[in-house]
């Protein structure tokens, strides 16, 4: 080995920002890679998969459709993260969402009001709010760890989805398949740009994440947020109420996951099926890592993990590619940003090695 | 409840949880040197379809279980190269770990999903199988229950009565210390992480290959989560690891036994109950920090490299 690994005086600003981009370049090379395994030629594959689903308008719409949820839980997942409060149940919180908002259409089935879509959205919250205040409170007052207890929450949420729409949601006159009605049209989100499904929800997911930016970057909470994460103990010396964080932190997530899971409903969706998202909760996660825990960033990486999603279909319908092959590049997408960050505190030079193992 | 039923119940339990005691026992091992890997359930999953295609190709159970093990550890060294060489979070890098796995065991999956195994045999022990009620709750099982209770043995055995189990445990408690007594931190992280991965992957086929012997997208079904949250359960000791996988098998097979009593609760809210079981069982055992504390490894979690001081 000719190269020197030593650890930089101060972390790398530079590779700060620019590991997120070697990540997704490393994703994209890999993605060549997988095409020419699965006997595809690479740039036909390459151009269905990345550039095909967005080269025109309503490309361009249905790529900021599927960004939305993912950018708007991405930013409140962001907020416990950055205090190490890891809340890795926003796939049911989004469900729980979903049931809120869609009890509300439901109820008000009839009505032309221009409330219930407010309405809608304000139960969504409450849902999601209050799935993820039960990891919340059995952690602070149990110690129970929060990542298993709001995982396994997954699981329960969506079963609960599951039971109501195959009971007491289910459409009376919809022959028994497992789904609710379709919500009239004061219960679905205008549409905003004619040619597109671009809807009101992108709006609204695009104003909560700036809100989170201002939350993160300007308050003293959100200050006290990251002091928590960087130094646990200079947190507690200074004061900070610890469990207060975790409070904002797993609710955050739970907030932003139950609009994310109304506007799914009211939008794209149109009403309650037994399931309302793909895998949208665990992607914000890596769309929360990738943008660097930052509002900005996390907007940026949501357009790249949506481009995933639109580029599995897209793979799928010309290619025959198997639309798994979005899960392969999500996760690959978050190792390589995991291990190029290595870059910001060591950096490689040319030289004999040290030993360095020990 | 009629006794033979209450005997079919047990049995089915210890098999339900079988799954749980290997990767139990494996994260249990990981923990115990100090790395916390979260990617249990990917592990498991990836390890589920690989013996499933080894098998349903070569209809080799040995195959089947070797290739799922090698799938499982070669999950685990993405993992361990990560956490332990390029020293990044173990939180994040285990959740890659799943959400990977996840989305590559579907891929790998896809041509296999309408094909159904014929599930392995259960071993028939001549004159101790024959033993009334007992012989059916000890002798009745397939070969990988067998395996599966010789892990324990073997992981009691390494952990509190070898020269290397010390060593490893050393390290989980103060990877500083076990550095400056010349052992090497990393290296042996590494086995552990891998062990944990093969038995991860190890459960993972027992569940395509023998349990449930179908692939099914996503068939592990949190299984990787409850073994995780087994090990808590187990305040890190081996011995609670089997107890504690056998209760949740029980859970699991507990809402068909409620159906067939012709009790009639939806089937999606029975399904809940080993996830609500998990919870319940976390909050009673974390209530009581000195307990946690006192015998979770000192280091779990927190990254260690020889080069940082």
């Amino acid at each position: 080995m000719f190269v020197k690994i030593e650890p930089r005086p101060e972390p790398s600003r530079v590779m700060k920002y620019c590991s997120p981009l070697i990540a997704a370049f490393l994703m994209l090379i890999s993605g060549l890679i997988i095409f020419t395994i699965l006997g595809k030629d690479p740039v036909q594959a390459f151009f269905a998969f990345f550039i095909q689903p967005v080269h025109d308008l309503y490309g361009i719409g249905e790529l900021f459709i599927k960004a939305a949820p993912l950018m708007l839980i991405g930013t409140g997942l962001a907020i416990g993260f950055r205090a190490n409060i890891w809340n890795i149940g926003a796939e049911g919180q989004m469900a729980l969402g979903a049931i809120f908002g869609g009890y509300i259409a439901i109820l008000f089935h009839g009505s032309n009001s221009h409330f219930i879509l407010p309405l809608m959205i304000l139960c969504g919250a409450i849902g999601g709010i209050l799935w993820a205040a039960i990891p919340a409170f059995l952690r602070t007052i149990f110690n129970a760890n929060e990542i298993l207890v709001s995982l396994m929450l997954n699981y329960v949420a969506l079963l609960l989805l599951e039971f109501l729409v195959h009971g007491p949601l289910r459409d009376p006159g919809g022959y028994g398949f497992p789904q609710s009605v379709l919500f009239a049209d004061s219960a679905m989100l205008p549409i905003l740009i004619e040619g597109t499904r671009l809807h009101l929800g992108v709006l609204i997911s695009i104003i909560g994440v700036t809100v989170g930016w201002v939350f993160l970057e300007k308050s003293f909470t959100g200050y006290q947020l990251q002091v928590a994460g960087l130094a646990q103990r200079a947190a507690t010396y200074a004061g900070f109420n610890y469990k207060k964080l975790i409070w904002t932190g797993m609710l955050a997530g739970g907030l932003t996951a139950g609009i994310a899971g109304v506007l799914e409903i009211a939008g794209p969706i149109g009403q309650l099926l037994p399931s309302v998202s793909p895998g949208y909760g665990y992607a914000a996660i890596i769309v929360a890592f990738v943008g660097r825990l930052h509002p900005g960033g996390i907007f940026l990486s949501s357009l790249l993990m949506a481009l995933l999603y639109l580029g599995g279909e897209s793979g799928q319908m010309n290619l025959d590619l198997p639309s798994a092959v979005t899960g392969i590049f999500q996760g690959l997408l978050l190792f390589y940003l995991l291990a190029a960050d290595f870059l910001i505190y060591y950096r490689v030079r040319p030289g004999t090695a040290q030993q360095v193992d020990g | 409840m009629d006794f033979d039923i209450f005997i079919k119940i047990l049995i089915a339990a210890v098999a339900a949880g079988t799954p749980f005691v290997y990767a139990a026992l494996g994260e249990l091992i990981t923990e115990k040197s100090g790395v916390l890997n979260l990617g249990v359930e990917g592990m498991m999953l990836v390890g589920a379809i690989t013996g499933f295609i080894a098998m349903s190709k070569t209809g080799s159970l040995l195959l089947a279980v070797a290739s799922g093990m090698t799938a499982g550890a070669l999950m685990a060294a993405i993992f361990a190269v990560l956490t332990l060489t390029l020293m990044a979070n173990q939180v994040a890098s285990g959740l890659a770990l799943t959400i990977f796995g996840i989305g590559l065991s579907a891929f790998l999956g896809l041509n296999y999903t309408s094909i159904a195994l014929p599930g392995i045999a259960e071993l028939h022990i001549p004159l101790l199988g024959d033993i009334p009620v007992l012989g059916k709750l000890f002798f009745s099982y397939d070969i990988l229950v067998y395996g599966s209770l010789m892990l324990f043995i073997l992981v009691s055995w390494f952990l509190y009565k070898t020269r290397a189990g010390l060593i490893l445990r050393g390290i989980g408690e103060a990877p500083k210390s076990a550095h400056a007594l010349g052992y090497n931190v990393i290296r042996i992280r590494y086995l552990a992480v891998l062990f944990g991965g093969a038995m991860a992957g190890l459960g993972g086929v027992y569940l395509s290959v023998a349990y449930t012997p179908v692939w099914v997208e996503g068939m592990v079904a949190g299984r990787g989560w409850v073994s995780l949250a087994l090990v808590v359960f187990a305040t890190w000791r081996p011995i609670r690891v089997l107890f504690g996988a056998y209760l949740f098998g029980a859970i699991t097979i507990a809402q068909f036994h409620v159906q067939g009593l012709g009790i009639d609760i939806p089937s999606q809210l029975l399904s809940m109950l080993p996830y609500l079981a998990t919870i319940l069982v976390l909050v009673i055992i974390s209530r009581d920090l000195t307990a946690i504390r006192l015998n979770s490894p000192a280091s779990l979690g927190i990254t260690y490299h020889p080069d940082n001081l």
